[in-house]
């Protein structure tokens, strides 16, 4: 039972990963209806820009906070600069058209963080701890392993959705960024701008973004193949709903434990590496019974 | 005036039905056509051939296959590397494991077992529509990475995992030289074109276009939604198939899973739609534009005059890339065949303002 819970532990905090990153898609999905492939470029983007502003301030007094406070600072830039290049001049064309833009700004930043930052492998330390916990050792034999670099993270990205939850719920540019999710033409007729709008979550998104790239950062070392995590956000995104935050954390759950326990009970079986599709699979057979994710938005075609 | 349809009168059905029924997008495709099979095969080196010719017809007619499912039926598929995948390994097993078989007919063999593999990803698109759908078919582009990757079967267990194949011969007739694979690749893709040209506009294709349109809508008048959805991704995926195969055997002659990952998905998904949906014209366009602008960028600094390393070129071809592509997007949404359709049009009234 003892190796069967570590895992499964292992696979649910590997889960709070992906579902850091489909958080952000999600937040932009929702208000403007946009499929965002380029979340991954910018988790590769900001934790690109975090680690090396980190390496250039480091005699300043406080590097750490500096540099996160310049990442913001870019961060809102390029909100800015998506929303006034590229999503104005795209508006009300057909949601492939938008997504194939995205696609656009994924290459762009893929290109300009690593021309601008250099393309190799930086190790970011922020002081998370590393050694790994063990835990109940009381109740099974060996004890439960838990790596207590994703205890962390789990708790940062629990953090992060209460942050976003109260944000939400409780602001009023948070409930300006409800209207917009429910309806397009109602909010903007009621007075909310939306090109004003599109700046905040493509902004949110963005911190969610550095946020993530932080985390897998410090736990990869920042790399390219951090832009390619978005494609493994994107089977929880499916499994989760395109328009449901708590999609994305449960979806996330589930890939994590799937992935984890397939790779390694049914992974010797049939030949090992499994987890390179597995959770696609697993999304596929939860989309049959629900097509449109566990806590997404049904919708009504009607003639 | 240049293009002008008045006093071209159909007097009999089947002119009616022509698929070309103007004089002068006849005479146009003519010009293509001999430009195509003469000129080109007369005046380009074998440079040319290899690095723009024969991958632009190959990706042409994938675009073309991929056009076909999204541009007509409103599918959008994300495993266009995977289905060219399956076509390049089926083919290659075809002709390693049944002897002296024509690679012609390995290649239709291919697209035939492609056309299997499209129709059981396209399943989940009775019940899955739209972005879900688009993830969804990521599935088979990771799964068949996987797949010929790992299982030895499919690459005739080499040790390195990567093929390699001699030049194919029909008939004694060897296609070693470029301009013959060249006469080779455009043979198929123009008769491939004619096929889809057909299809788009016959009862087949327009049930694709109305279930893209809206698919309740297309149930209610009588269309079959799993039959049109489920022939598309047929259809579709054998144009891919065939691609695939021609990409392996003809273009790259040796190949490793990676040749099919997921980036040439997207490329051809942006050949799609920067050429423009629904049209077998935007499929060309597209295919030009994206085969040929990489070798552009990469030419640039030197014809400039400009020293940087070459990784600093990779990342700044990837940005100019990602930029073009948004900037197409703002200013043609409907992408590169519809800049004709307005050139037509004024060339109708042309000199007169209207």
């Amino acid at each position: 039972m003892g190796p069967f819970i570590e895992v499964l532990i292992a696979g649910l905090m590997a889960g709070v990963l992906y579902s850091l990153v489909a958080l952000g898609f999600v937040l932009i999905f929702k208000a403007s209806g946009v499929f965002n492939f380029a979340q991954g470029a910018m988790v590769l983007f900001a934790a690109l820009s975090f680690v090396r502003l980190m390496e250039f301030l480091q005699n300043t007094f406080a590097p750490i906070l500096l540099s996160l406070a310049i990442t913001i600072v870019i961060m809102i830039v390029l909100a800015l600069l998506v929303e006034r290049l590229v999503l104005r001049p795209l508006v009300n064309q057909p949601p492939i058209s938008l997504f194939m833009a995205t696609l656009g700004i994924a290459y762009f930043l893929d290109g300009l963080g690593q021309s601008i930052w250099g393309s190799d492998i930086y190790t970011l330390d922020v002081g998370i701890p590393k050694e790994p916990l063990l835990l109940f050792e009381s109740v099974f034999e060996d004890g439960i392993l838990v790596s207590s670099e994703d205890l962390v993270a789990a708790l940062v990205a629990g953090v992060l959705v209460a942050g976003l939850a109260v944000f939400f719920q409780r602001t009023r540019i948070g409930r300006a960024l409800r209207a917009v999710a429910d309806d397009h033409q109602a909010a903007q007729s009621v007075g909310i701008p939306l090109n004003y709008i599109w700046v905040i979550v493509w902004t949110v998104a963005g911190l969610v973004a550095l946020v993530a790239g932080i985390i897998w950062g410090s736990k990869l070392g920042v790399q390219f193949s951090l832009s390619l995590i978005a494609l493994k956000a994107l089977p929880v995104l499916i499994l989760g709903g395109f328009e449901s935050v708590l999609g994305a954390i449960i979806g996330g759950l589930i890939i994590g434990a799937g992935e984890k326990l397939s790779e390694t009970y049914l992974g010797p079986l049939i030949g090992g590496g499994i987890e390179y599709w597995f959770a696609y699979v697993l999304a596929l057979a939860f989309l049959l019974f629900r097509p449109q994710g566990l806590f997404g938005e049904v919708h009504i075609d009607r003639v | 005036m240049f293009y002008r349809e008045a006093g071209q009168f159909k007097s009999s059905y089947a002119a009616d039905q022509a698929a070309f029924p103007i004089a002068q997008d006849r005479i146009f495709i003519g010009i293509w056509l001999l430009i195509g099979f003469v000129a080109i095969p007369l005046l380009s080196n074998e440079y040319l051939f290899r690095a723009i010719f024969i991958p632009f017809l190959i990706l042409a007619l994938a675009a073309l296959g991929l056009n076909l499912l999204v541009g007509y039926c409103g599918q959008v598929s994300l495993g266009t590397g995977a289905f060219m995948a399956v076509g390049a390994y089926a083919a290659y097993n075809f002709w390693i494991r049944i002897p002296g078989l024509n690679p012609l007919i390995a290649f239709v063999l291919a697209g035939g077992v492609a056309t299997l593999v499209g129709i059981v990803f396209g399943i989940p698109s009775l019940r899955i529509k739209g972005f879900y759908l688009a993830v969804a078919t990521l599935a088979a582009q990771f799964f068949m990475d996987w797949m010929f990757a790992r299982v030895g079967w499919f690459t005739n267990y080499t040790p390195s995992g990567s093929i390699a194949v001699p030049p194919i011969s029909v008939f004694g007739f060897e296609f070693d030289s470029p301009v013959r694979r060249y006469m080779l690749c455009l043979t198929i893709l123009v008769l491939f074109a004619i096929v889809a040209k057909n299809i788009v506009r016959g009862r087949i294709g327009r049930g694709w276009m109305a279930t893209r349109d809206m698919d309740v809508a297309a149930e209610i008048i009588g269309i079959r939604p799993m039959y049109a959805k489920l022939s598309a991704f047929a259809v579709s995926s054998f144009f891919i198939g065939v691609a695939g195969a021609l990409w392996g055997f003809v273009h790259l002659g040796s190949w490793e899973p990676l040749a099919f990952d997921i980036n040439r998905s997207f490329s051809i998904l942006f050949m799609v739609i920067i050429g423009g949906l629904g049209s077998i014209l935007g499929a060309f366009l597209g295919a030009a534009f994206i085969t040929v602008l990489p070798l552009f960028l990469n030419q640039l600094p030197i014809w400039l005059g400009i020293e940087i390393s070459t990784a600093m070129i990779s990342h700044i071809e990837f940005m100019i890339f990602g930029a073009l592509i948004v900037f197409f997007l703002a200013v043609e949404p409907l992408g590169l065949a519809r800049l004709w359709q307005i050139a037509k049009e004024k060339l109708r009234l042309w000199p007169f303002p209207y």
